[in-house]
């Protein structure tokens, strides 16, 4: 019999879950939206966090975020919405379309380059050093020995 | 006290013109050895005491402007509109800086400060401080310039002196706004000295690296002062904003740090030069670069070219600022064409895994985070041009592009000090990195049950939690590495002194400021880093309360005991006094208000928070519900934000330390013995 009253409970517990998790998911993509768009009342903060006493804007724009998310619309969707009603600037980061994708490329590929080119840079130069004849004796690399070993050692 | 301090900062001009034309001629003289009716060495004296004299007359101006709000002169224009009788005097002594020509006579005067000071140490090097000196005088010159003509800050009003001013910005109103502008401003202005000892010194093509050394101590304390202005403005920007974080991107913020990343590179570039001759140009560069960028942020933020919170900065003076940019960039290329021979590196590298490789790729990566921000500020400029419009690059942008590369940082934060000069061995990389690696591991398995979730990345949208893993377990990696330098020199210490191992870890550093106190630095950076990881689990909650109505967040319980409203001269302000439970035990009580100054009719959140090392409770009040007249709170609950803090003072004492001469190891022997002595003394007794 009590195991009878588990199994009734089962789909109560199901749809409870479904219930709490679908409310957790909305408001997940509510606050990860809002960090994803601008206020545009001229505050340059980010949608959610605008926090100015009387914004003309703010609230007005949270509440459209609610009501797009509520309506099913995907992420995509909303901040399409968004972008055609308050133009581009309403965007906390440009969206990886046309020249946009420049500004999401450039940064990493100059990290890439820089890296490649200092690997390069450190060859070169190791091969130019093995040609160079040792000077062992030369004053300046006894000082310098010296202090390399001062540095590095104790 | 108008007029007296127009004419103050007028014969600041005259004298700063002087001390460059009077130089350059002089030094002209001297590199020809042509001779004109004085001498070059008696020419070059008079400009170097009319640059002395330009520190006063600047100095009278400032004194004057700060008067003029002390006694209320609404004559003033500047006063008037930033400034008013109900200000506490404090603020009214941050009106110095609070609007554009304020801000320029302050530039011009720490400058000036700052000249005054090598001028008067010349004898250091009379000859390169000569170059300098006539340098800082050019840039002195644009300055007093600006003030005189451009952003006047002694203007006066038209028609009739107002009864009362305007007041000051009330987000200006708090008192790390006392101290935050002049710590940034030290800053940006600071690192003009090295830039003129640096092209003095390529002009005068001087020999050895000297220079250098001169400008070492110069360029950690700039270094120093914008560090801590930065952080200063971090913490005004989570005390005042009330938006619950410290960092938002904007443009005025983003162009305080790209200076400070290349001044950061330039600290560690100038210790191959030092050390092994080599970088040169690099080093030239870097430092002519950071001095441009701390021009171009000014630049940037004041010519509307972008769009900030902080427009009450913006006017017209943009043109000046591009004409000077492009002044001193010609002169700097040009003086590098003409003297690049020179810069002829000594040695090269030997092997990819060594320190000089290991300052190589900090540069690089320094210099890819410093390009990251500029190109993330100038890219609405950028889009506008290309595609006829503008985009927004903010907070998503940066975390998705400059965080990966901050953390990349840290890694090399912590590799680079274990490596040695010229090659590393592979038994050296064995014994120092072994114990860091377990460590570092050790920790990213330890924080998965924490809710430290780094597979996050994959799941969802949310980066936070991955990026945090990582820093936690490098965190804890060069947190190790780091101590275990300090325990393996200070046991060296212990063995030959006899000491206990605290003492000889103390005595180690001072042996070698420079180098623990560059850990220490390095110590404070991984901290503030690990403050920064906490942001990926921020919480937040909003909610109209009513009496003895509360909400929970994370360990909290917050409860609504009462609400009111009240009046000063200065600001009305409304407020809740909220009890803060955990556990059900009261932890403390927080008031957060919401004042509208009377002056300027602008309101501003007072945060109430609850700072432990865990994290913050961070409550404002966000307004009255219009429906029911109660307030709404705002409570985010922060974690790690302490550490940020600490951090910063941790690196405040690790710079302080590096700073500081070596304690010679005679003078450490000496003292040794001279503690050492009535201890044997002592037992010699006792074993009687």
């Amino acid at each position: 019999m009590r195991r009878l009253s588990r199994l009734a409970l089962l789909p109560l517990l199901v749809v409870l879950g479904v219930v709490t998790l679908g409310s957790a998911d909305t408001e997940a993509r509510y606050n990860d939206l809002g960090h994803k768009m601008m206020c545009v009342c001229g505050c340059s903060e980010i949608l959610i966090e605008c926090n100015h006493v009387g914004c003309p804007d703010s609230d007005r724009m949270l509440g459209e975020l609610k009501a797009a998310i509520a309506s099913g619309d995907t992420n995509d969707a909303v901040l399409e919405a968004f972008q055609e009603k308050y133009g581009p600037t309403v965007l906390a980061a440009p969206l990886l379309t046309r020249f946009n994708i420049v500004a999401w490329v450039v940064p990493p590929t100059v990290l890439v380059l820089g890296l490649a080119g200092t690997f390069m840079l450190v060859k070169k130069w190791r091969l130019r050093t093995v040609a160079m004849p040792a000077v062992a004796d030369d004053p300046a690399s006894v000082e310098l020995r010296a202090r390399i070993r001062k540095e590095t050692e104790l | 006290m108008p007029a007296f301090g127009s004419f103050s900062l007028l014969i600041a001009l005259v004298l700063s013109g002087y001390n460059l034309l009077a130089g350059a001629v002089a030094l002209r003289q001297l590199a020809t050895g042509r001779r004109g009716w004085i001498s070059p060495e008696k020419l070059a004296e008079t400009a170097r005491r009319a640059g002395i004299a330009s520190f006063f007359t600047t100095a009278c101006a400032a004194f004057a402007l700060v008067w003029a709000a002390f006694t209320n002169d609404f004559s003033v224009a500047y006063i008037t509109e930033h400034s008013n009788r109900a200000l506490p005097a404090a603020y009214k002594f941050a009106a110095l800086w609070s609007g554009q020509e304020g801000s320029l006579l302050l530039w011009a005067f720490l400058l000036s400060a700052y000249g005054f000071v090598l001028r008067v140490r010349h004898k250091v090097d009379v000859k390169l401080t000569a170059y300098a000196s006539t340098i800082l005088a050019g840039i002195q010159v644009f300055f007093l310039l600006l003030v005189n003509v451009a952003a006047t800050p002694f203007s006066l009003v038209t028609g009739a002196i107002p009864a009362d001013g305007n007041g000051l910005n009330p987000l200006l109103q708090y008192p790390e706004m006392v101290i935050h502008p002049p710590m940034l401003y030290l800053g940006y202005v600071g690192f003009s000295v090295p830039f003129a000892f640096a092209l003095g010194a390529l002009m005068m093509r001087y020999p050895g690296e000297k220079w250098i050394h001169i400008t070492r101590r110069w360029t950690m304390v700039t270094w120093l002062f914008l560090t801590v202005g930065i952080f200063l403005g971090m913490h005004w920007a989570y005390s005042v904003l009330g938006w619950g974080g410290y960092w938002g991107w904007d443009p005025v913020e983003n162009a305080s740090v790209m200076p400070w990343l290349t001044g950061t590179a330039f600290l560690h570039s100038v210790m191959m030069q030092e050390k092994r001759g080599m970088m040169k140009s690099w080093n030239v560069w870097l430092i002519f670069s950071t001095f441009m960028l701390a021009i171009l942020g000014t630049l940037l933020t004041r010519s509307g070219l972008v769009s900030s919170v902080h427009a009450f900065a913006q006017s017209a003076i943009g043109t000046w600022f591009w004409v000077f940019l492009v002044i001193v960039l010609a002169v700097c290329l040009f003086t590098y064409v003409l003297n690049r021979d020179h810069l002829k590196t000594e040695h090269k590298l030997e092997s990819l895994v060594s320190r000089e490789s290991s300052f190589l790729f900090n540069n690089l990566v320094l210099l890819a985070a410093c390009f990251t921000v500029l190109w993330g500020t100038l890219f609405p400029v950028l889009s506008e041009y290309v595609q006829g419009n503008r985009v927004t690059v903010s907070a998503p942008f940066y975390n998705r592009v400059a965080v990966p590369i901050g953390v990349f940082l840290l890694f090399l934060t912590g590799i680079g000090p274990l490596l040695a000069w010229r090659s590393t061995s592979m038994r050296s990389i064995r014994k120092n990195f072994v114990l860091p690696g377990i460590v570092g591991l050790l920790v990213a398995i330890a924080i998965i049950p924490l809710g430290v979730h780094p597979w996050t990345i994959f799941t969802t949208d949310e980066q936070g939690g991955f990026y945090a893993w990582i820093t936690f377990a490098m965190a804890a990696a060069v947190i190790t590495a780091i101590f275990a330098e300090f325990w393996r020199g200070g046991k060296v210490i212990q063995q030959k002194s006899g000491q206990n191992l605290l003492t000889s870890m103390v005595q180690l550093t001072r042996r070698n400021t420079r180098r623990y106190g560059g850990y220490i630095v390095h110590f404070g950076i991984v901290l503030i880093f690990i403050g920064i990881s906490g942001q990926a689990f921020n919480q937040s909650h909003e909610q109209t309360m009513n009496y003895k109505q509360s909400f929970m967040l994370g360990p909290y319980t917050i409860e609504c005991l009462d609400y009111s409203q009240d009046s000063n001269p200065n600001y009305d302000t409304e407020f809740a006094l909220l009890n803060v439970y955990r556990g059900g035990h009261l932890v403390t009580q927080l008031s957060p208000e919401l004042r509208v100054y009377a002056a300027s009719q602008q309101p501003s959140t007072i945060v109430a928070n609850h700072s432990t090392l865990a994290w913050d409770l961070y409550v404002i009040y966000a307004g009255k519900d219009p429906g029911t007249g109660q307030p709404v709170i705002k409570a985010f609950l922060n974690p790690l934000v302490a550490w940020i803090w600490i951090g910063l003072i941790v690196t405040i004492i690790g710079t302080g330390i590096a700073l500081a001469p070596n304690l010679s190891a005679a003078i450490a022997a000496q003292r040794h013995r001279a503690v050492v002595a009535p201890e044997v003394v002592a037992a010699g007794k006792a074993g009687d």
